[in-house]
């Protein structure tokens, strides 16, 4: 497992109060983890802030899952 | 506290009236890309933005009928549009802080709806409504966001009535008398305090009585 994903679920976990087993690759933020729209534009404020990156609107839209914010942040951090 | 206006020596007198800490930021509503900025300069001097007030608006008054797209789009974009922009821009400190006031400046005007006023009365309205979701989206992170609606106040913009209007006008309100810009701040520190925190997308009247909604 990698550095960024154990850091995206760590975020994950804090801002949506869900234990961390169930913050697995395929989890749907808003299906399986129970977050609201705002959740997840507040999740994309905290990886950018995380990470130091920019997540423009349209690439945040396409994260849907814990596992499409790793593969995103894999991508496009400079880490 | 950050202080912005078109025209920077009245701000700057107001800032040295007001004493330490003020910081001026000039910015002309009407110039987008300048509107979209002011939220950050705000940020760079404050540290953070806790509390803001869109208080600025224009009018152009005309009857519908002779209303050019000019006046329309011109009130449009200072009264309602800029107020967007400047809340998106500062929305996302205070979500993250989980803390935030917001009070727009309605009026009456967009409530009972003002002959020559077509496009004032529209742009204040649409304060009330755009305030109302900004509320509920919000809510749960702390962020409130309220509407003052003044009546007649004693400022520039009533300076315009004759004194015969003016006496036409009070008249019609409980008090007699029109407002005074003290009456307006005194609700803003309201919304704007702690003790406001259960009081959201409200739109608070102060007119003395002349509309009771």
């Amino acid at each position: 497992m990698s550095d960024i994903s154990e850091r995206v679920k760590k975020i994950v976990v804090e801002h949506l109060g869900v234990e961390a087993d169930k913050v697995t690759e395929n989890a749907s933020f808003i299906d399986d983890l129970g977050a609201d729209s705002l959740d997840t534009v507040e999740l994309v404020m905290a990886f950018e802030e995380e990470f130091g990156c920019e997540i423009p609107d349209d690439a945040a839209e396409t994260i849907l899952t814990v596992g499409d914010a790793v593969k995103f942040l894999e991508k496009n951090t400079a880490a | 506290m950050a202080i912005s206006g078109t025209r920077a020596e009245k701000l700057e007198a107001l800032a040295t009236e007001l004493g330490d800490r003020v910081f001026v930021l000039p910015c002309d509503l009407r110039d987008r890309p300048a509107v979209a900025q002011l939220p950050e300069a705000a940020e760079k001097v404050l540290g953070q933005v806790d509390i803001l007030v869109n208080n600025a608006g224009i009018t152009h008054d005309n009857l519908f009928m002779r209303m050019k797209d000019e006046e329309w789009d011109d009130v449009i974009n200072v009264n309602l549009t800029s107020v967007f922009v400047l809340t998106r821009g500062i929305l996302r400190g205070m979500m993250r802080r989980r803390a935030g006031r917001i009070v727009n400046i309605a009026s009456i005007s967009g409530v009972l709806g003002n002959p020559g006023q077509a496009n004032y009365a529209a742009s204040k309205a649409g304060l009330v409504g755009m305030t109302k979701s900004l509320a509920r989206e919000v809510a749960s992170r702390g962020v409130t966001a309220n509407c003052i609606a003044p009546g007649f106040i004693s400022t520039p913009m009533t300076d315009a009535l004759t004194p015969k209007q003016v006496e036409a006008i009070a008249a019609a309100i409980p008090t007699q008398t029109f407002g005074k810009p003290e009456d307006i701040a005194a609700a803003v520190v309201f919304f704007a305090s702690d003790e406001a925190a259960y009081v959201t997308g409200e739109t608070m009247h102060v007119n003395g009585g002349m509309v009771m909604v």
